[in-house]
Protein backbone atom coordinates (compact mmCIF):
# COMPACT_ATOMS: atom_id res chain seq x y z
CA UNK A 1 0.00 0.00 0.00
CA UNK A 2 2.35 2.79 1.04
CA UNK A 3 4.53 1.99 -2.64
CA UNK A 4 1.15 3.22 -4.32
CA UNK A 5 -0.08 5.75 -2.08
CA UNK A 6 3.74 7.41 -2.57
CA UNK A 7 3.02 7.99 -6.34
CA UNK A 8 -0.44 10.22 -5.41
CA UNK A 9 -0.24 13.79 -7.21
CA UNK A 10 -0.29 16.64 -4.84
CA UNK A 11 -1.66 19.59 -5.58
CA UNK A 12 -0.13 22.89 -4.41
CA UNK A 13 -2.01 25.35 -1.58
CA UNK A 14 -2.77 28.70 -3.50
CA UNK A 15 -3.27 30.76 -0.61
CA UNK A 16 -2.09 33.81 -2.14
CA UNK A 17 -5.10 34.05 -4.46
CA UNK A 18 -8.06 33.73 -3.02
CA UNK A 19 -10.01 35.56 -0.72
CA UNK A 20 -9.91 34.71 3.24
CA UNK A 21 -12.40 32.98 4.73
CA UNK A 22 -13.78 35.92 6.61
CA UNK A 23 -14.20 39.16 4.82
CA UNK A 24 -16.97 41.04 6.71
CA UNK A 25 -16.58 43.82 4.28
CA UNK A 26 -18.94 41.64 2.13
CA UNK A 27 -22.06 41.80 4.43
CA UNK A 28 -23.89 38.67 3.91
CA UNK A 29 -20.36 37.27 5.21
CA UNK A 30 -20.63 37.91 8.56
CA UNK A 31 -23.68 35.31 9.83
CA UNK A 32 -21.80 32.78 7.72
CA UNK A 33 -18.27 32.74 7.42
CA UNK A 34 -16.76 29.64 10.22
CA UNK A 35 -14.81 30.94 13.13
CA UNK A 36 -12.81 28.12 13.44
CA UNK A 37 -9.72 28.01 11.92
CA UNK A 38 -9.48 25.74 9.09
CA UNK A 39 -8.19 21.68 9.51
CA UNK A 40 -5.40 20.90 7.41
CA UNK A 41 -6.87 17.88 5.55
CA UNK A 42 -3.69 16.24 3.82
CA UNK A 43 -4.41 15.25 0.07
CA UNK A 44 -5.41 11.34 -0.53
CA UNK A 45 -7.00 9.58 -3.13
CA UNK A 46 -10.23 11.07 -2.58
CA UNK A 47 -8.90 14.72 -2.73
CA UNK A 48 -6.67 14.15 -5.50
CA UNK A 49 -9.38 12.47 -7.84
CA UNK A 50 -12.59 14.24 -8.51
CA UNK A 51 -15.94 13.73 -11.39
CA UNK A 52 -14.89 13.96 -14.60
CA UNK A 53 -18.40 15.16 -16.31
CA UNK A 54 -18.97 15.00 -19.49
CA UNK A 55 -20.64 15.66 -22.80
CA UNK A 56 -23.93 14.63 -21.38
CA UNK A 57 -24.15 17.31 -19.28
CA UNK A 58 -23.65 19.63 -22.09
CA UNK A 59 -26.61 20.56 -24.63
CA UNK A 60 -26.96 21.49 -28.44
CA UNK A 61 -27.26 25.22 -27.35
CA UNK A 62 -25.61 25.50 -24.00
CA UNK A 63 -22.63 27.44 -25.30
CA UNK A 64 -24.90 29.95 -27.13
CA UNK A 65 -26.88 32.26 -24.72
CA UNK A 66 -28.17 34.09 -27.82
CA UNK A 67 -29.84 30.98 -29.67
CA UNK A 68 -31.92 29.95 -26.70
CA UNK A 69 -34.90 31.50 -27.19
CA UNK A 70 -37.53 32.17 -30.56
CA UNK A 71 -35.37 35.43 -30.81
CA UNK A 72 -32.03 37.26 -29.64
CA UNK A 73 -31.76 38.94 -26.68
CA UNK A 74 -31.04 42.58 -26.31
CA UNK A 75 -27.56 44.06 -25.49
CA UNK A 76 -23.96 43.74 -26.96
CA UNK A 77 -23.29 40.36 -28.41
CA UNK A 78 -20.26 39.12 -26.84
CA UNK A 79 -17.33 36.03 -27.68
CA UNK A 80 -15.76 34.68 -24.57
CA UNK A 81 -12.81 32.13 -24.73
CA UNK A 82 -10.08 31.04 -23.83
CA UNK A 83 -8.36 28.05 -21.96
CA UNK A 84 -9.02 26.41 -18.27
CA UNK A 85 -5.45 24.99 -17.84
CA UNK A 86 -3.26 24.28 -14.30
CA UNK A 87 -0.61 26.17 -12.35
CA UNK A 88 1.63 24.68 -14.69
CA UNK A 89 0.05 25.94 -17.43
CA UNK A 90 -0.88 22.24 -18.80
CA UNK A 91 -4.61 22.55 -20.58
CA UNK A 92 -7.16 20.77 -19.04
CA UNK A 93 -9.39 18.79 -21.94
CA UNK A 94 -12.96 17.79 -21.82
CA UNK A 95 -13.84 19.64 -19.03
CA UNK A 96 -16.96 21.13 -18.35
CA UNK A 97 -17.35 24.97 -17.87
CA UNK A 98 -21.00 26.49 -16.71
CA UNK A 99 -21.92 29.91 -16.81
CA UNK A 100 -24.85 31.98 -15.78
CA UNK A 101 -25.14 36.01 -15.83
CA UNK A 102 -27.37 39.10 -15.88
CA UNK A 103 -29.19 40.34 -18.52
CA UNK A 104 -27.44 42.97 -20.47
CA UNK A 105 -29.97 45.67 -17.99
CA UNK A 106 -28.35 43.90 -15.29
CA UNK A 107 -31.55 41.56 -14.14
CA UNK A 108 -30.94 37.35 -13.55
CA UNK A 109 -33.81 35.41 -14.69
CA UNK A 110 -34.48 34.22 -11.22
CA UNK A 111 -37.35 34.86 -8.80
CA UNK A 112 -35.33 36.87 -5.72
CA UNK A 113 -33.72 39.19 -7.95
CA UNK A 114 -35.70 42.82 -7.39
CA UNK A 115 -33.36 44.45 -9.64
CA UNK A 116 -36.04 46.57 -11.31
CA UNK A 117 -34.85 46.39 -14.93
CA UNK A 118 -36.33 44.26 -17.46
CA UNK A 119 -36.30 40.49 -17.57
CA UNK A 120 -35.27 39.66 -21.34
CA UNK A 121 -38.05 36.79 -22.87
CA UNK A 122 -35.26 35.83 -25.09
CA UNK A 123 -32.46 35.63 -22.41
CA UNK A 124 -31.86 32.70 -19.66
CA UNK A 125 -28.33 33.44 -18.87
CA UNK A 126 -26.92 30.00 -18.63
CA UNK A 127 -24.37 28.16 -20.60
CA UNK A 128 -22.46 25.37 -20.57
CA UNK A 129 -19.76 24.25 -22.60
CA UNK A 130 -16.89 21.10 -22.77
CA UNK A 131 -13.46 22.16 -23.02
CA UNK A 132 -11.56 20.68 -26.35
CA UNK A 133 -8.34 18.53 -26.73
CA UNK A 134 -6.45 21.83 -26.18
CA UNK A 135 -8.38 23.06 -23.21
CA UNK A 136 -10.52 25.66 -25.03
CA UNK A 137 -14.13 26.50 -24.23
CA UNK A 138 -16.25 28.98 -25.85
CA UNK A 139 -19.10 30.82 -25.45
CA UNK A 140 -21.47 33.39 -27.26
CA UNK A 141 -23.60 35.82 -25.00
CA UNK A 142 -24.35 39.46 -24.76
CA UNK A 143 -22.68 41.55 -22.46
CA UNK A 144 -23.98 41.66 -18.82
CA UNK A 145 -25.46 44.68 -16.91
CA UNK A 146 -24.08 46.07 -13.60
CA UNK A 147 -26.38 45.84 -11.19
CA UNK A 148 -27.14 47.62 -7.79
CA UNK A 149 -27.19 45.67 -4.68
CA UNK A 150 -27.81 46.41 -0.85
CA UNK A 151 -24.29 45.52 0.77
CA UNK A 152 -23.76 49.06 1.55
CA UNK A 153 -24.90 52.62 0.07
CA UNK A 154 -25.28 53.12 -3.62
CA UNK A 155 -23.42 49.80 -3.68
CA UNK A 156 -22.85 48.05 -7.08
CA UNK A 157 -21.58 44.60 -9.00
CA UNK A 158 -19.25 45.55 -11.69
CA UNK A 159 -20.50 43.53 -15.03
CA UNK A 160 -19.57 40.11 -14.83
CA UNK A 161 -20.32 36.49 -15.78
CA UNK A 162 -19.86 33.53 -13.15
CA UNK A 163 -17.86 30.65 -14.12
CA UNK A 164 -17.92 27.21 -12.37
CA UNK A 165 -15.04 24.75 -13.26
CA UNK A 166 -14.45 20.92 -12.10
CA UNK A 167 -10.58 20.22 -13.51
CA UNK A 168 -9.39 16.88 -12.77
CA UNK A 169 -9.52 16.69 -9.18
CA UNK A 170 -11.95 17.67 -6.12
CA UNK A 171 -8.72 20.22 -4.89
CA UNK A 172 -9.37 22.14 -7.91
CA UNK A 173 -13.05 22.56 -8.30
CA UNK A 174 -13.63 26.50 -8.63
CA UNK A 175 -16.12 28.90 -8.77
CA UNK A 176 -15.81 31.93 -9.68
CA UNK A 177 -16.60 35.24 -11.69
CA UNK A 178 -14.89 37.13 -14.67
CA UNK A 179 -14.92 40.54 -15.07
CA UNK A 180 -14.37 43.08 -17.94
CA UNK A 181 -11.43 45.28 -18.05
CA UNK A 182 -11.39 48.73 -17.29
CA UNK A 183 -15.13 48.59 -15.13
CA UNK A 184 -14.90 51.80 -13.15
CA UNK A 185 -16.77 50.03 -10.31
CA UNK A 186 -14.00 47.92 -9.12
CA UNK A 187 -12.55 49.89 -6.75
CA UNK A 188 -15.99 50.17 -4.58
CA UNK A 189 -16.50 46.16 -4.58
CA UNK A 190 -16.27 44.46 -2.14
CA UNK A 191 -16.51 41.11 -4.26
CA UNK A 192 -13.94 41.94 -6.69
CA UNK A 193 -11.41 43.54 -3.37
CA UNK A 194 -12.25 39.89 -1.45
CA UNK A 195 -8.89 38.34 -3.74
CA UNK A 196 -5.74 38.93 -3.01
CA UNK A 197 -4.19 42.33 -4.08
CA UNK A 198 -1.61 40.57 -6.89
CA UNK A 199 -4.82 38.11 -8.13
CA UNK A 200 -7.33 40.09 -8.90
CA UNK A 201 -6.17 40.85 -12.30
CA UNK A 202 -6.72 37.11 -12.97
CA UNK A 203 -10.46 37.56 -12.80
CA UNK A 204 -10.09 40.21 -15.30
CA UNK A 205 -11.04 39.02 -19.56
CA UNK A 206 -8.81 40.60 -22.30
CA UNK A 207 -10.35 42.43 -25.04
CA UNK A 208 -9.28 40.67 -27.87
CA UNK A 209 -9.40 41.61 -31.29
CA UNK A 210 -8.36 37.90 -32.87
CA UNK A 211 -11.48 36.53 -31.10
CA UNK A 212 -13.98 39.76 -32.48
CA UNK A 213 -16.15 38.17 -35.60
CA UNK A 214 -16.17 41.21 -37.84
CA UNK A 215 -19.22 42.44 -38.44
CA UNK A 216 -21.15 40.46 -36.04
CA UNK A 217 -19.27 40.38 -32.00
CA UNK A 218 -16.60 41.73 -29.65
CA UNK A 219 -14.09 39.03 -28.21
CA UNK A 220 -13.00 38.94 -24.71
CA UNK A 221 -10.27 36.21 -23.62
CA UNK A 222 -10.56 35.04 -20.85
CA UNK A 223 -7.94 31.68 -19.20
CA UNK A 224 -8.83 29.95 -15.81
CA UNK A 225 -5.89 28.86 -13.94
CA UNK A 226 -6.65 25.95 -11.32
CA UNK A 227 -4.34 24.24 -9.01
CA UNK A 228 -1.50 22.96 -10.36
CA UNK A 229 0.67 19.64 -8.88
CA UNK A 230 3.73 18.52 -7.89
CA UNK A 231 5.23 15.40 -9.64
CA UNK A 232 4.87 12.83 -7.99
CA UNK A 233 8.72 11.20 -7.37
CA UNK A 234 7.80 8.55 -10.28
CA UNK A 235 6.03 10.70 -12.63
CA UNK A 236 9.54 11.08 -15.13
CA UNK A 237 10.94 7.76 -14.59
CA UNK A 238 10.49 4.58 -17.48
CA UNK A 239 10.08 2.11 -14.17
CA UNK A 240 7.37 2.65 -11.82
CA UNK A 241 7.83 -1.02 -10.52
CA UNK A 242 9.44 -0.57 -7.45
CA UNK A 243 11.09 2.43 -5.09
CA UNK B 1 7.75 24.50 -15.08
CA UNK B 2 6.98 27.92 -14.22
CA UNK B 3 4.29 28.78 -11.33
CA UNK B 4 1.05 30.51 -12.67
CA UNK B 5 -1.62 32.70 -10.95
CA UNK B 6 -4.44 30.75 -9.92
CA UNK B 7 -7.84 31.68 -11.04
CA UNK B 8 -9.05 33.90 -7.50
CA UNK B 9 -12.65 31.80 -6.13
CA UNK B 10 -15.37 34.38 -5.72
CA UNK B 11 -18.76 33.39 -4.52
CA UNK B 12 -21.53 31.94 -6.18
CA UNK B 13 -24.15 34.62 -5.19
CA UNK B 14 -27.91 34.53 -4.47
CA UNK B 15 -28.64 33.38 -8.40
CA UNK B 16 -26.87 30.27 -9.22
CA UNK B 17 -29.93 28.71 -9.01
CA UNK B 18 -30.57 29.83 -12.64
CA UNK B 19 -27.93 27.27 -13.99
CA UNK B 20 -26.12 25.30 -11.87
CA UNK B 21 -28.98 22.75 -10.18
CA UNK B 22 -29.30 19.98 -12.74
CA UNK B 23 -32.95 17.61 -12.35
CA UNK B 24 -30.97 14.21 -11.36
CA UNK B 25 -28.16 16.26 -9.68
CA UNK B 26 -28.62 14.76 -6.37
CA UNK B 27 -28.42 11.29 -7.08
CA UNK B 28 -25.11 10.06 -6.76
CA UNK B 29 -26.18 6.75 -7.41
CA UNK B 30 -29.18 5.63 -9.46
CA UNK B 31 -32.33 6.13 -7.78
CA UNK B 32 -33.58 2.34 -7.86
CA UNK B 33 -30.52 0.98 -6.56
CA UNK B 34 -31.45 -1.40 -3.53
CA UNK B 35 -29.25 -0.50 -1.36
CA UNK B 36 -29.43 3.59 -2.15
CA UNK B 37 -30.28 6.24 1.20
CA UNK B 38 -30.79 9.13 1.33
CA UNK B 39 -28.40 11.94 3.09
CA UNK B 40 -30.81 14.91 4.42
CA UNK B 41 -29.32 17.86 6.08
CA UNK B 42 -29.80 21.35 6.43
CA UNK B 43 -27.44 24.10 6.49
CA UNK B 44 -27.35 26.90 9.04
CA UNK B 45 -25.35 30.13 9.94
CA UNK B 46 -24.31 31.48 12.97
CA UNK B 47 -27.65 32.63 14.20
CA UNK B 48 -29.29 29.08 13.27
CA UNK B 49 -31.19 30.56 10.86
CA UNK B 50 -31.66 28.36 7.77
CA UNK B 51 -29.11 29.01 4.49
CA UNK B 52 -31.41 29.02 1.82
CA UNK B 53 -29.13 29.67 -0.88
CA UNK B 54 -26.14 27.19 -0.68
CA UNK B 55 -25.06 24.39 -2.74
CA UNK B 56 -23.85 21.37 -2.19
CA UNK B 57 -21.48 18.86 -3.43
CA UNK B 58 -20.57 15.70 -3.12
CA UNK B 59 -17.59 13.10 -4.23
CA UNK B 60 -17.07 9.36 -3.19
CA UNK B 61 -15.36 6.29 -3.45
CA UNK B 62 -17.83 3.33 -4.51
CA UNK B 63 -18.78 0.46 -1.91
CA UNK B 64 -15.66 -0.96 -2.86
CA UNK B 65 -13.33 1.75 -2.06
CA UNK B 66 -12.74 2.56 -5.73
CA UNK B 67 -12.86 5.80 -7.61
CA UNK B 68 -13.73 5.87 -11.29
CA UNK B 69 -10.34 8.28 -11.92
CA UNK B 70 -7.35 7.40 -13.51
CA UNK B 71 -5.24 9.25 -10.78
CA UNK B 72 -6.26 6.20 -8.58
CA UNK B 73 -3.38 4.00 -8.53
CA UNK B 74 -5.10 0.96 -8.50
CA UNK B 75 -6.99 1.73 -11.93
CA UNK B 76 -10.34 3.87 -12.58
CA UNK B 77 -13.25 1.76 -12.45
CA UNK B 78 -16.51 2.23 -13.63
CA UNK B 79 -19.42 0.73 -11.72
CA UNK B 80 -23.17 0.82 -13.06
CA UNK B 81 -25.70 2.69 -11.47
CA UNK B 82 -22.55 5.07 -9.88
CA UNK B 83 -22.30 8.26 -10.52
CA UNK B 84 -19.89 9.46 -7.70
CA UNK B 85 -20.75 12.71 -7.53
CA UNK B 86 -23.55 14.60 -6.86
CA UNK B 87 -25.52 18.14 -6.61
CA UNK B 88 -28.40 19.71 -4.72
CA UNK B 89 -29.07 23.52 -4.18
CA UNK B 90 -30.72 23.74 -0.50
CA UNK B 91 -34.86 24.69 -0.08
CA UNK B 92 -36.19 27.97 1.85
CA UNK B 93 -35.36 25.51 4.01
CA UNK B 94 -32.23 25.12 4.04
CA UNK B 95 -32.55 21.95 3.30
CA UNK B 96 -30.55 19.38 1.15
CA UNK B 97 -30.84 15.75 -0.48
CA UNK B 98 -28.49 13.14 -2.03
CA UNK B 99 -29.31 9.66 -2.62
CA UNK B 100 -25.99 7.36 -2.29
CA UNK B 101 -24.95 4.07 -1.22
CA UNK B 102 -21.82 3.89 1.53
CA UNK B 103 -18.60 4.40 0.25
CA UNK B 104 -15.96 1.49 0.93
CA UNK B 105 -12.94 2.25 3.32
CA UNK B 106 -10.06 3.89 1.28
CA UNK B 107 -6.40 3.07 2.01
CA UNK B 108 -3.76 5.66 3.01
CA UNK B 109 -0.40 6.44 4.10
CA UNK B 110 -1.08 6.65 7.51
CA UNK B 111 -4.07 3.85 8.29
CA UNK B 112 -6.97 3.19 6.80
CA UNK B 113 -10.41 6.11 6.45
CA UNK B 114 -13.61 5.38 7.63
CA UNK B 115 -16.29 5.59 4.62
CA UNK B 116 -16.89 9.27 3.92
CA UNK B 117 -18.16 11.65 1.78
CA UNK B 118 -16.49 14.49 0.84
CA UNK B 119 -18.30 17.63 0.75
CA UNK B 120 -18.18 21.11 -1.07
CA UNK B 121 -20.33 23.91 0.22
CA UNK B 122 -21.11 27.23 -1.45
CA UNK B 123 -23.43 29.93 -0.59
CA UNK B 124 -24.08 33.49 -1.17
CA UNK B 125 -21.97 35.35 1.48
CA UNK B 126 -19.35 32.91 0.93
CA UNK B 127 -16.12 33.97 -1.19
CA UNK B 128 -14.72 30.31 -1.08
CA UNK B 129 -15.66 27.12 -1.09
CA UNK B 130 -15.64 25.48 2.11
CA UNK B 131 -14.86 21.67 2.57
CA UNK B 132 -15.85 19.31 4.62
CA UNK B 133 -16.59 15.84 5.26
CA UNK B 134 -19.95 13.03 6.42
CA UNK B 135 -18.55 10.09 7.93
CA UNK B 136 -21.43 7.62 9.58
CA UNK B 137 -22.39 7.16 12.70
CA UNK B 138 -22.63 3.39 12.62
CA UNK B 139 -19.33 2.97 11.48
CA UNK B 140 -16.50 1.02 13.71
CA UNK B 141 -13.71 2.34 11.32
CA UNK B 142 -14.27 6.01 12.44
CA UNK B 143 -12.27 5.04 15.71
CA UNK B 144 -9.05 5.01 13.72
CA UNK B 145 -9.67 7.47 11.04
CA UNK B 146 -6.73 9.21 10.44
CA UNK B 147 -8.59 12.52 9.69
CA UNK B 148 -10.84 12.15 12.85
CA UNK B 149 -8.16 11.66 15.04
CA UNK B 150 -6.55 14.74 13.78
CA UNK B 151 -9.39 16.40 15.38
CA UNK B 152 -8.69 16.86 19.00
CA UNK B 153 -11.41 17.90 20.23
CA UNK B 154 -14.62 15.18 20.42
CA UNK B 155 -17.53 17.69 20.37
CA UNK B 156 -15.75 19.28 17.32
CA UNK B 157 -14.69 15.95 15.80
CA UNK B 158 -18.74 14.98 16.36
CA UNK B 159 -19.73 17.67 14.04
CA UNK B 160 -18.32 14.96 11.04
CA UNK B 161 -20.49 12.05 12.08
CA UNK B 162 -24.26 11.71 10.18
CA UNK B 163 -26.91 10.47 12.57
CA UNK B 164 -28.99 7.02 11.36
CA UNK B 165 -32.16 8.20 10.44
CA UNK B 166 -35.47 6.40 8.86
CA UNK B 167 -34.42 7.73 5.51
CA UNK B 168 -30.78 6.91 5.49
CA UNK B 169 -28.79 9.30 7.50
CA UNK B 170 -28.76 12.97 8.74
CA UNK B 171 -25.90 15.26 8.50
CA UNK B 172 -26.21 19.28 9.39
CA UNK B 173 -24.21 21.92 8.49
CA UNK B 174 -23.52 24.64 10.78
CA UNK B 175 -21.88 27.39 9.17
CA UNK B 176 -21.02 28.89 12.42
CA UNK B 177 -22.35 29.02 16.40
CA UNK B 178 -21.90 26.62 19.00
CA UNK B 179 -22.02 23.63 16.71
CA UNK B 180 -20.03 24.85 13.67
CA UNK B 181 -18.96 22.07 11.29
CA UNK B 182 -15.53 21.51 11.34
CA UNK B 183 -13.97 22.88 7.71
CA UNK B 184 -11.03 21.81 6.23
CA UNK B 185 -7.93 23.59 4.24
CA UNK B 186 -7.24 20.96 1.73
Amino acid sequence: MPAETERLAHYRPDPESHPPVSYPDYRSNIARAPKHPLVLLPQRLGEITGPLLGEERVGRDDHDLTVQHAEEPQGQRIVVSGKVKDGDGRPIPNTLVEIWQANAGGRYRHDLDRHPAPLDPNFSGVGRAMTNADGDYRFITIAPGAYPWKNHHNAWRPAHIHFSVFGTAFTQRLITQMYFPGDPLFDQDPIFNSARPAARRAMVADFDLDSTVPEWALGYRWDIVLRGSDPTPFEDEEDHDDE
Amino acid sequence: MSDTQTTPSQTVGPFFAIGLPWEDGHLIVDEDVPEAFDVIGKVLDGAGEPVPDALIEVWQADPDGRFDHPADPRGAVAREGFRGFGRCPTDEGGRFRVRTVKPGPLPAEDGVQAPHLNVSVFCRGMLVRLVTRIYFADEPGNAEDPVLLSIPDPARRRTLIADPAPFGYRFDIHLQGDDETVFFDL
